[in-house]
């Protein structure tokens, strides 16, 4: 890989990373799907991953908080190494709010309690507070209306809100989200991206799969882009959009813009 | 011009869908076929109903001190008349019976109590699972504040079959699911020993586990280190229900979806917390026709305990029916036998339907 397609991978010095990905493999069983990644990720940055499916991108994302795990080189998340230390990988999940394609929700509580039952448990927070700041949450998503209900009795897309909200209530530093409008409506996407755009506009940091592009254009800081397990070019979205380096890259962009 | 949208109002569904008459078309007259069953049913209630009403009923004889009494040609309820107090407390002392009785109020009212909304339903909970069952034992077996001991020997009919069934289905329920969890698990020792267990209890009769129990244990065990008969078979029977259990409750576990367990895990949540919040409560609902099926097994395999001496409800009447007073009394006494177990089950079946229904959120999928 050549120094200047992966010149924005690594921060310049100075800047404190976040997210620290050195030399990380992994294979499922002998398909090795994430190859020498190295990336690091600063306080309040956005980013976005994309790449064609099968790509790694869902993989390298989902090491972050180990719901993948890597069976080479190191991760630092917030200086804390997730390794197989159950000590380490409660602290980093404490502090990594995720979101899924398919939300995720657990149908058998209601939308109050979906949202407040990881600051109750693992936040240990008394269960008046916890409620509070569920409600808090859902108004900012807008849907506090609807926090008796349960997740059955939503629209996907607001349920993929809920989910937000209720990875905002464990106040993490850090976002994950794993094509959080893929399994969206059309008429949908819309009301989840613009959830999203808020909570990027407050500087939240966060590390986003998603295959809006226009998404990319307007919140990214960086935009990342995979290819068969390895990160192909990373770089600010107008040079990433207007000037792609690779071949790859470029491939990929003309396929997914000239439509 | 923009025009505006109105939906087109909602028309009441026409008059022969709805209905007495339109029911009776659809279900029983939709076909030849069904027109055809139909009568047929009808004919062979026709030959079945009258003469059961006649000979339980009508030509019944209700009282009488022997067989010899019922001569209406009919059932012979005397019978179960008579011996009604053994049949359901076996040869516990008749003046002690309000043990039993009170034992069984009270569990009415602690269960009663569930539906009190201002209720703690966790202290609740453990009053009926941790001191409830030490105060009932001490109520039947006596022995403390000047209560008279009763043999365990003693405990029979209804009252046996249902100690036997309520305590296996009360311990075999959270063994089941330790064992489903530990079949799933990533700990190699805690996994072989849980597929181990399920795989050797699957593959032994109930019978031999019983033989086990009351015969083979106490030759094992060591000259006066000896425990309770009663207790040993209880242990038999949880351990055998517990493993068809753990077998249905995986099936539950493997229903769930993989997002909701990789959802709380990235909460941050323990294996436990996740286990007890999100996991099993989810598991548990989806298979519960197949816990009350396991239930409803387990309530009539205790049955079984006649073979080891243990006279339950089913032991009593058979017992009772070689009274030389009492010949040919063989079919009341089963068709009694039968009408309890069939109430008992058909109760836990409908009781199950109603939770179902009650812990129905509105959804099928995530």
């Amino acid at each position: 890989m050549t120094s200047t397609n992966m010149a924005r991978a690594q921060l310049e010095k100075g800047e404190e990373a976040i997210i620290e990905f050195n030399d990380v493999n992994k294979w499922y069983g002998d398909f090795h799907v994430l190859k020498n990644i190295n990336f690091s990720i600063k306080k309040g940055e956005r980013i976005v991953v994309c790449g064609p499916s099968g790509s790694g991108k869902s993989t390298m994302t989902r090491c972050i908080n180990r719901l993948e795990e890597h069976q080479k080189g190191t991760i630092l998340v917030d200086g804390v190494e997730m390794n197989n230390n159950l000590k380490n990988i409660e602290a980093i999940r404490k502090d990594v709010g995720m979101v899924f394609q398919h939300f995720n929700l657990f149908p058998h509580l209601t939308i109050l309690e979906n949202l407040t039952l990881a600051p109750i448990w693992v936040r240990k927070q008394p269960k008046k507070q916890a409620e509070e700041m569920a409600m808090h949450y859902l108004e900012r998503v807008k849907i506090a209306n609807q926090a008796l209900k349960y997740p059955g009795q939503l629209s996907g897309g607001q349920q993929q809100r809920v989910a937000i909200a209720r990875g905002l209530c464990m106040q993490p530093r850090i976002m994950l989200f794993d094509e959080p409008t893929s399994a969206l409506d059309p008429e949908m996407i819309k009301e989840v991206l613009d959830v999203m755009v808020q909570l990027a506009e407050e500087g939240m940091t966060m590390v986003c799969v998603t295959h809006e592009m226009g998404f990319a254009k307007t919140v990214a800081d960086r935009v990342v882009f995979m290819d068969a397990g390895e990160i192909v070019e990373a770089n600010e979205p107008h040079e990433f959009f207007d000037n792609p380096q690779h071949d790859r890259t470029q491939m990929f962009l003309s396929q997914i813009l000239n439509h | 011009m923009a025009i505006e949208f109105k939906p087109s109002p909602s028309l009441p569904p026409p008059v022969n869908s709805v209905g007495a008459v339109a029911w009776v078309r659809q279900n029983l007259l939709s076909s030849p076929l069904n027109v055809f069953l139909t009568l047929f049913s009808v004919y062979v209630m026709y030959l079945l109903i009258p003469p059961v009403v006649e000979w339980g009923f009508v030509n019944a004889t209700f009282t009488g001190a022997s067989k010899a009494e019922c001569t209406a040609g009919g059932a012979c309820w005397a019978f179960v008349g008579v011996y009604f107090k053994q049949f359901m407390y076996g040869l516990y002392p008749s003046e002690e019976t309000w043990r039993i009785n009170l034992a069984l109020i009270a569990l009415v009212i602690l269960i009663g109590v569930f539906a009190v909304k201002t209720v703690n339903k966790l202290y609740l909970s453990l009053v009926i699972i941790l001191v409830y069952p030490v105060v009932a034992y001490f109520l039947f077996a006596g022995g403390v504040f000047g209560l008279e001991v009763v043999e365990t020997s003693l405990w029979g009919g209804l009252f046996l079959t249902t100690l036997l069934g309520v305590v296996g289905i009360v311990a075999s329920l959270p063994l089941g699911v330790l064992l489903a969890l530990g079949r799933q698990s990533n700990m190699p020792i805690a996994k072989s020993v849980c597929i181990v267990f399920i795989e050797t209890i699957r593959a032994v009769p109930l019978i031999t586990i019983l033989f086990m129990a009351s015969v083979m244990i106490p030759l094992f065990l060591p000259e006066g280190m000896n425990f309770n008969k009663l207790l040993r078979v209880l242990i038999g029977i949880t351990l055998f229900s517990a493993a068809y259990m753990a077998e249905v409750i995986r099936g539950g576990l493997q229903a769930i979806p993989k997002g909701q367990y990789e959802a709380a895990d990235a909460m941050g949540l323990t294996y436990w917390q996740s286990m007890i919040l999100v996991i099993l409560p989810q598991a548990l609902k989806l298979v519960i026709p197949g816990i009350v099926n396991t239930f409803i097994g387990l309530f009539k395999d205790t049955t079984l305990v006649y073979i080891v001496g243990m006279f339950d409800l089913l032991g009593r009447i058979q017992a009772a029916t070689h009274d030389s007073s009492w010949l040919g009394t063989t079919i009341e006494g089963y068709a009694f036998a039968g009408f309890v177990y069939w109430a008992a089950c058909f109760g836990m079946s409908r009781y199950s339907m109603r939770i179902e229904r009650k812990l129905e959120t509105g959804h099928k999928r995530n």
